[in-house]
């Protein structure tokens, strides 16, 4: 039985090792200059908004540029998606179009779309958060720490 | 501000938000760890970097660099959840986050299921 | 995109495979087919004396299939994923359903003279098959086993057949993209990229009719594989989780019927893809086997190189499109005589790999010779 399975366990990784070696990977260099070209181009743009909407509403405060600015860009990504572009520029951009918040905007548009065949509540309300799930339970829960942090920090300065 | 600088700020906005994004996608090549798992980490960096404080000075330099990527997003969650400490003592530590952020987040919430309501997945 | 090749480039133990042969060949009776209770087996491996013969066959596929290489085989291309219904998953009923009809049209039979209908799908619960046999109102066996549905429905339908219990029985396998790309990965519109070794699931229906009268090339054996699992555990990388399985299935039946490669005009796996036929080339090599120029494998048969589909075509519709449409084709027009096919299926499910599970595989053969002409 020991025997047996030391021997399953060799051949296993034995196999693991032979398959890493033949299975083709894709070009390094081309793929992460690409992600740090779509990821810098998505920056420039919601750049290009914050300046645009700072010197539309000179009035506004710096977080409400901001959110102006995140709102901008979410919608378009969402839009982008409907329309069936997003995923392109994503096969190209790779973790340049996930990493920043379009990537998260197309993770919950395309999850509310592809479930609205099972119906608006137990389809697409359901599963809306289905890919972008971890990012908010993560979120709010470790931002929560923080606070409570600086809660503890603050009772004791 | 003159034409110099602004091209200035374009510059590193594209370089910060590009190396992020490169970092990322080193990760994907060279280890096995899925996007979702990789999107995590770059949140908890971002909440993190707002959790000791030095998430403000990188913003003034890189701006849209560092807050369009996920690690603003986190940043703006522990940010939230630290002024909620200071405005509405510890209850706001739950609440701050998410109050801070809900201008993103409702906008893809409303976005998305309208999209929906528009448009339907294609079939590759 | 570099592609690291089989041979120079590899790490492969010479002895990878020695003591496995010996364990296995210990619990394989003799050599060749031996009598058991008058029936002609090997431990694995079902002769039958009364081969049941494929009558009927129809084959039903979406855009990209009817553009590759075999498209001009497959008897009913659609253009629309959709097929004009209201989801994919309904497209796929329609699919299938289309399948069967044309089968049982085919062979010059009316529904209600098949005796059983044997089908299945990659989606939960098989509802693809279950939904298209609450329509046809003919007895009806739902058959899981992943891509290798195909053969396995094939095998079950000749043993049935060649007892005497039936006279006739549909084989039907269907898999379509958008569905099983949202049962296994992502939703469709996620901007993700896939890795070079990825694989694309064919959107595709085939249904064989197989008849215990009749004309057509005839399923003369079957050998039923064991669930082999070598320790892969990268749900993208499927060719190289289930190539053990197929070597598996392929040494039994080689040793089991005292054959080799050579005795076969055609060899096919189902949906290895490029990456996992030249594994298994190179585990066949090691095991003793070695696939020659007739093997090929059905999912790097049904696209073209240029058709984007990384390492080619999955999906257990993958393996009955092939079949039904160009092989059997190719075997009425008498270009083949034998052939041997041994889909291979991934036993997993999307939560078993989140829980850290490997991917068990499995490989079901069945030999088709064609009829006397």
């Amino acid at each position: 039985m020991t025997q047996s399975s030391e021997n399953t366990r060799k051949r296993n990784e034995r196999y693991d090792k032979y398959v890493k070696a033949v299975t083709p990977q894709s070009s390094v260099w081309r793929s992460l200059w690409r992600a740090f070209f779509v990821g810098g181009l998505t920056c420039i743009l919601a750049q290009g908004f914050a300046d645009l909407y700072r010197w539309v509403f000179p009035s506004w405060t710096a977080d409400m540029v901001g959110n102006l600015t995140s709102v901008t860009v979410i919608s378009l990504a969402i839009l982008l998606t409907g329309l069936g572009i997003f995923d392109k520029i994503a096969k190209v951009g790779g973790a340049g179009s996930f990493l920043p918040i379009t990537g998260f905007a197309n993770a919950m548009a395309s999850a509310s779309m592809e479930f609205k065949s099972e119906g608006l509540i137990f389809g697409t309300s359901a599963k809306m958060f289905s890919v972008v799930g971890p990012v908010i339970v993560n979120g709010v829960v470790w931002s929560t720490v923080a606070g409570l942090i600086h809660f503890v920090i603050g009772f004791f300065m | 501000m003159s034409i110099w600088q602004t091209v200035l700020t374009y510059l590193i906005v594209f370089a910060v938000g590009g190396a992020l994004c490169l970092g990322a996608e080193l990760l994907i090549v060279k280890t096995k760890l899925t996007p979702a798992r990789i999107l995590v980490i770059f949140l908890l960096f971002g909440v993190l970097l707002e959790t000791v404080g030095v998430y403000k000075y990188i913003f003034q330099i890189a701006q849209a660099g560092i807050s369009v990527p996920i690690v603003g997003f986190g940043a703006s969650l522990a940010r939230g959840a630290i002024e909620g400490v200071k405005d509405y003592g510890i209850l706001g530590a739950f609440a701050g986050g998410l109050m801070r952020t809900a201008f993103g987040v409702g906008a893809a919430v409303a976005a998305s299921y309208l999209v929906t309501l528009i448009f339907s997945p294609k079939s590759k | 995109m570099k592609i690291l090749h089989r041979g120079e480039n590899c790490h492969f133990v010479p002895a990878f495979s020695q003591e496995i042969v010996r364990e296995s060949v210990r619990d394989i009776p003799s050599a060749g087919a031996v009598l058991h209770s008058g029936i002609r087996r090997g431990r694995q491996t079902f002769i039958f004396d009364d081969p049941p013969k494929i009558v009927g066959r129809w084959t039903v596929s979406g855009k990209k299939e009817g553009a590759g290489p075999v498209g001009q085989y497959i008897h009913s291309v659609y253009r629309d994923p959709k097929m004009g219904e209201k989801n994919f998953e309904m497209a796929e009923i329609d699919m299938l359903r289309e399948a069967v009809d044309g089968a049982i049209k085919a062979g010059g039979y009316l529904p209600e003279d098949i005796d059983l209908f044997i089908a299945g799908d990659l989606l939960n619960q098989i509802t693809t098959s279950s939904y298209v046999a609450r329509e046809l109102n003919i007895p009806y066996m739902g058959m899981y086993s992943a891509c290798s549905t195909s053969s396995e429905s094939l095998a079950t339908a000749a043993f049935l057949i060649n007892a005497g219990y039936i006279e006739t029985a549909a084989c039907a396998t269907v898999s379509h993209f958008a569905t099983a790309e949202r049962q296994y990965r992502f939703p469709l519109e996620y901007g993700c990229q896939r890795p070079p070794y990825s694989q694309w699931t064919v959107t595709g229906a085939g249904c064989a009719l197989l008849s215990k009268a009749g004309k057509g090339p005839a399923v003369t054996a079957a050998t039923l594989g064991k669930v082999v699992d070598y320790g892969a555990n990268d749900i993208g990388n499927m060719g190289a989780a289930m190539a053990p399985a197929a070597m598996d299935t392929l040494a039994a039946h080689f040793f089991e019927t005292g054959t080799t490669p050579a005795d076969y005009d055609l060899i096919l796996t189902g949906d290895l893809g490029k990456l996992g036929s030249d594994i298994l080339r190179e585990l066949m090599r090691e095991r003793g086997y070695p696939l020659l120029q007739n093997y090929i494998d059905c999912g790097t048969l049904i696209y073209a190189s240029d058709q984007d589909v990384y390492q080619g075509g999955s999906g257990c519709g993958c393996s009955a499109t092939v079949l039904n449409s160009f092989i059997l084709e190719k075997m009425e027009a008498g270009q083949y005589k034998s052939v041997l096919l041994a889909a291979t299926g991934a036993l997993m499910s999307p939560q078993s790999c989140y829980q850290g599970e490997t991917i068990p595989c499995i490989s079901h053969a069945v030999v088709i010779r064609a009829g006397e002409a």
